[in-house]
């Protein structure tokens, strides 16, 4: 996303339009993506209640806490980044972007240790040096706590790469425009988002 | 207005090898390989997922043709039990993905969409490129499971079986869907933007062609249903490789929430390939009248009612499978009322019929063949969604031959018709008329001997997905292999006469139908960027009669 | 006996009659509808082409009235078949309290029966005629479907949990059985036959086969071996409930939750105990998975399901 116009776009405000509703289009998917997850793990805490509470517990709290803060933070700059965009104040931009790339990336690191731990203490379906889960219910809340964990990684990992990659163009003479940041931001609240649905559901249903 | 009419060899030297008109056009703008293969331009893409899906046909017809001469006999004339199980798996999964979803939007909705809003080209070009080679790479991963051995699980990978039990290569399936998903959804984001945000001045939502607006819902659906298979066919994948154990019930999993997942878009994904069929003969039928068509804000809103119901009837798949009575109860109802909508278009174009002035030419032969095997299926369809018969029939012919009345009798004719339609437009060259009329009523007449015994044959308690099948059902069977012959026949000859006309057909006038459109506006074929300056629409949508050649909208 | 072009179909219950009647006239209700619209679609095709001269005055191109007409009614008249439709499927996900039972297990690629006195058959079930059966079935491996044409009738087997299907065969036959659901290689010779017989006849079949005694039979021998007593024994204030006339009952789990005690919740609480707890209990029991399979369980159940009120005595 250029500030230049082209083809087919006549005027570059429509251009500009149409970025910004594609992204808005392509959340919408995500958010079924995500939302399929979200409903299997609700179903399964509806129809088996104690064996998802007592898998939750086993969970990392401290870490998924400090992971919430993390995202949580980073969505705040980057909505910061976005608003010096628009005020041409690019520097300012591609420190808060980049932050929020380093903030993203810290996310995976303590996600990528929670994931070792689970595996060394028995908890990672199919993997481990042994199984220890308790109940076919609390391996199914695994299933899907490492499904959904790990496709939101993915998306975050997609997300530092857009940050960074924003954050090093802001510095040169052809800046992403204030929609093509403004859309990366975008696209970095929705993975905020899920992980704030994800994060109840997971960790705190104890 | 220049009509192909039977060969006549003295007439060869009058059809040059390249027109005027295809000199300039898109056709010919750029003759290299590379030129095609990195190109923006929506009309070349269309062409490319032309070239490609027709291909893919191919495979799946062949597919279909083994297990039709296999049921000849009642313990199978040609397939081992393994050998019928893969190729239906495999004409199911080619057919669905690499032919069916893409045919009518990736073909004529690229093509058509930007010069029906009067745009020269899609919202996202590249991206549009880029959606033809995702499906390419997942349309690879496809023939890569054929080629190491095929898949046995049928296309609807149903669990345990899948996950857990199926030899062979699953997870390549799996991959291949997973990657063609991509595809859709891109293309659902590009033509939602692109009817969003380039219509030209004057051209408001009231005067979109209908089949803008019944790809406007096909895209609704494509960009919220799709990630749901994405997903589902994810967690079977990481079942295979991982043993998680999620559809497993020995882990405690439960192999129903398959079958929920996949069939909250395998529903909606059937009206991915029926709506732009409704589109085509939203558009053929006025043509073919001369006359506006009927009930316009009808037809248009019945398209989005159609979208947002199928998102509700998913469970109709499952009235057996252990599902709950009263779940099963709603699920009837609601696929009661989703084809409501679907009646109101098939009314409305019949009275658009009424007094217009009507040509009987391919096209409006294919539309026709469309509504009467449209209305077939969709009526079986009801008697499926009543749950007493459902018990009764699900499982068996009669569902192979309510779905093939619907996709095959309906979307392939549709496309047929679309095809005979668009192909002037698109080539710039007149096919023979005569052929057309003899493929449209070919295929019609062929399609109704290979799948009406098939309502028989269920009704009567044959189960679908059988190599072999007790002997009292032969008959019906070899009058269904019979009439697949024929069917084949009428699909091979489009292919031959709209080929030849390539280098011998009579150039094509821009509105050789005297249709409104602004597609018709433009020359045949376009130019690449198809609009010389951007048209400003005054015009109600199907406003006949035209008051000349070429119409300004 | 449903004849359609040489094929018969026998009509071996009264539901079987009863369906066919219903798509009967469901056909002449679409008769109705859709013939209509493609006769004017022909008619129109052929009266108003182009280059015949005929009047073609004020041509309509919209009537909402029309339109809502042409919606609503048909669409009413469809509700009243689905209602129909919908009392049948109520009736025969219902089965009465008198129905023999029979317990199915399917496996790839057979089915497994067995008769309440301990008969088993593989792919073939007799049946009398006259008297409500009642099959709780369910797979070994992946999902199967039982499906008895002549009686309109099927019900997906599903592994892990119990599925029901119930009937009164009123027309002495045999007839086909088929699996209906893809099950793999072999799925379509996975079949066998439902052969329905007067009351005499099936008891005088009955009396032939060898039965390794009944399903509570077996349960309490399995009982005994797995030393179920040692827990369950006794009056239920020690570590376990007690087994008396449990089946049937309503059952509160920890949490809350009422379950009725059927045939799937003793399965699972034997195969999978510590998912639903009964309130006041610890979660302690084992897991029996894997040591004991499907039809050992539902040996297991039956035996519970004869337990009334003295533990160890049964018929």
């Amino acid at each position: 996303m250029t500030t230049l116009r082209h083809e087919p776009f006549l005027d570059i405000a429509r251009q500009r339009e149409a970025d910004r509703l594609g992204m808005v289009v392509f959340l919408a998917s995500e958010a079924m993506l995500f939302g399929a997850l979200v409903m299997g793990l609700l179903a399964l805490r509806t129809f088996q209640p104690a064996p998802f509470a007592a898998a939750s517990e086993r969970l990392n709290l401290l870490a998924g806490s400090v992971n919430t803060a993390v995202l949580l933070t980073s969505s705040l700059l980057v909505a910061i980044g976005a608003e010096a965009r628009a005020l041409n104040r690019n520097r300012l931009a591609t420190w808060m972007l980049g932050i929020a790339a380093l903030l993203g990336i810290a996310f995976l690191i303590i996600k990528g240790r929670e994931y070792y731990q689970e595996y060394g203490e028995g908890l990672m379906p199919g993997a481990g040096p042994y199984q220890d889960f308790g109940s076919p219910g609390a391996r199914m809340f695994m299933d899907g706590y490492f499904v959904a964990t790990g496709l939101h990684a993915f998306h975050v990992l997609v997300g530092v790469a857009m940050l960074a990659g924003c954050a090093w163009r802001l510095r040169r003479s052809d800046p992403p425009s204030k929609v093509g940041i403004e859309n990366v931001g975008l696209y970095w609240h929705l993975v905020d988002v899920v992980w704030v649905f994800l994060f109840p559901i997971l960790y705190l249903s104890r | 207005m220049s009509r192909a009419g039977l060969h006549d060899a003295s007439r060869e030297e009058a059809a040059p090898l390249r027109t005027p008109a295809e000199a300039q056009s898109y056709l010919n703008d750029g003759n290299s390989l590379r030129s095609w293969l990195l190109t923006t331009d929506h009309k070349r893409i269309a062409i490319l997922y032309l070239t490609s899906i027709t291909g893919f046909f191919a495979i799946a017809a062949t597919a279909a043709a083994m297990m039709r001469l296999n049921l000849l006999t009642p313990q199978g004339a040609l397939l081992t039990a393994e050998g019928y199980n893969r190729a239906f798996t495999m004409h199911g999964v080619i057919m669905v993905w690499f032919f069916l979803i893409p045919s009518i939007p990736n073909v004529f909705g690229n093509f058509l969409i930007p010069l029906m809003i009067g745009a020269r080209d899609m919202a996202f070009p590249r991206l549009n490129l880029a959606s033809w080679y995702i499906f390419m790479a997942g349309g690879l991963f496809t023939l890569a499971a054929l080629i190491f051995g095929g898949v046995d699980t049928g296309w609807t990978f149903y669990t345990p079986l899948s996950s857990t039990y199926a030899n062979g290569n699953v997870v390549l399936a799996l991959t291949a869907v997973f990657i063609a998903g991509w595809s859709s959804i891109l293309t659902g984001i590009n033509f939602i933007v692109t009817i969003h945000k380039l219509r030209a001045p004057g051209m408001t939502w009231g005067r979109l062609p209908l089949f803008v607006w019944t790809h406007y819902a096909t895209a609704l659906i494509l960009v919220l249903a799709t990630p749901v298979l994405t997903v589902t066919l994810l967690l079977v994948a990481a079942e295979r490789l991982f043993g998680l154990g999620i559809f497993n019930p020995a882990l405690g999993g439960d192999p129903l929430l398959f079958q929920h997942l996949f069939w909250f878009y395998s529903h909606p994904a059937v009206y991915i390939m029926v709506l732009p069929a409704m589109g085509v003969v939203s558009e053929l039928v006025p043509a073919a009248a001369h006359k506006k068509l009927f009930g316009y804000w009808f037809v248009a809103y019945s398209s989005l009612a159609i979208a947002l119901v199928g998102f509700l009837v998913w469970g109709h798949h499952m009235f057996v499978s252990g599902q709950s009575m009263y779940a099963s109860t709603v699920f009837s109802f609601l696929s009661l009322v989703v084809a409501v909508p679907s009646a109101i278009k098939v009314y409305n174009w019949t009275a658009t019929l009424y007094k217009g002035s009507i040509a009987l030419n391919a096209a409006f032969l294919f539309a026709m063949g469309f509504i009467g095997l449209f209305v077939m299926g969709g009526l079986t369809g009801l008697m499926l969604a009543l749950l007493a018969i459902d018990v009764h029939v699900h499982d068996t012919y009669f569902v192979v031959a309510h779905f093939h009345y619907i996709m095959v009798g309906g979307a392939v004719t549709a496309y047929l018709g679309a095809m005979h339609f668009w192909w002037p437009k698109m080539f710039g060259r007149m096919y023979n008329e005569v052929w057309g009329r003899i493929s449209a009523v070919l295929v019609f007449i062929g399609f109704n001997v290979t799948f009406f015994p098939q309502f028989l044959l269920g009704y009567m308690g044959m189960p679908r997905r059988y190599h072999e099948y007790p002997p009292e059902f032969q008959t019906l069977h070899v009058l269904s292999t019979g009439g697949a012959g024929l069917l084949g026949l009428g699909y091979a000859l489009p292919l031959i006469y709209l080929l030849y006309s390539l280098r011998h057909g009579e150039p094509a006038s821009a509105n050789p139908w005297k249709a409104t459109g602004l597609e018709w506006t433009v020359p045949s074929p376009p130019p690449t960027h198809n609009f010389e300056d951007t048209p400003i629409v005054v015009r109600e949508p199907y406003d006949y009669p035209l008051s000349h050649d070429s119409s300004i909208a | 006996m449903l004849n359609l072009f040489g094929l018969s179909l026998p009509q071996a219950s009264a539901h079987a009659q009863h369906v066919d009647m219903l798509i009967g006239a469901f056909s002449l209700l679409i008769l109705l509808l859709a013939g209509p619209v493609i006769v004017l679609i022909f008619a129109f095709a052929i009266r108003y082409r182009r280059g015949k001269d005929v009047n073609r005055d004020h041509a309509p191109n919209r009537n909402v009235w029309l339109e809502v007409s042409w919606t609503i009614i048909p669409f009413l008249l469809i509700l009243g078949f689905f209602v129909v439709s919908a009392k049948m499927f109520f009736f025969i996900h219902e089965p009465p309290a008198d129905a023999m039972p029979i317990s199915v297990v399917a496996k790839q690629w057979m089915w497994k029966f067995q008769h309440p006195q301990g008969q088993s058959e593989i792919n073939t079930l007799h049946v009398p005629i006259g008297q409500p059966v009642k099959l709780t079935m369910t797979s070994q491996d992946v999902i199967h479907s039982l499906y008895v044409p002549a009686l309109r009738l099927k019900q997906d087997v599903l592994p892990g949990r119990y599925t029901e299907l119930w009937f009164t065969a009123t027309r002495p036959g045999t007839y086909h059985l088929f699996c209906s659901q893809f099950c793999g290689l072999d799925h379509a010779t996975m079949g066998g036959s439902v052969v329905a017989m007067v009351p005499g006849a099936y008891a005088r079949w009955l009396s032939t086969q060898a039965s390794a005694g009944s399903l509570a039979t077996a349960g309490a021998t399995l009982y005994r071996k797995l030393g179920c007593g040692a827990c369950h024994a006794g009056d239920g204030t020690t570590r376990a409930p007690s087994l008396n006339g449990l089946y049937g009952s309503k059952v509160t789990l920890e949490g809350g939750r009422q379950i009725v005690a059927d045939d799937q919740y003793l399965r699972d609480a034997i195969l999978d105990p510590n998912a639903q707890v009964t309130a006041g209990y610890k979660p302690i029991m084992p897991t029996y998975r894997g040591l004991i399979g499907e039809e050992e369980a539902m040996q297991l159940a039956a035996y519970i399901r004869a337990m009334k009120t003295v533990p160890g005595e049964y018929p």
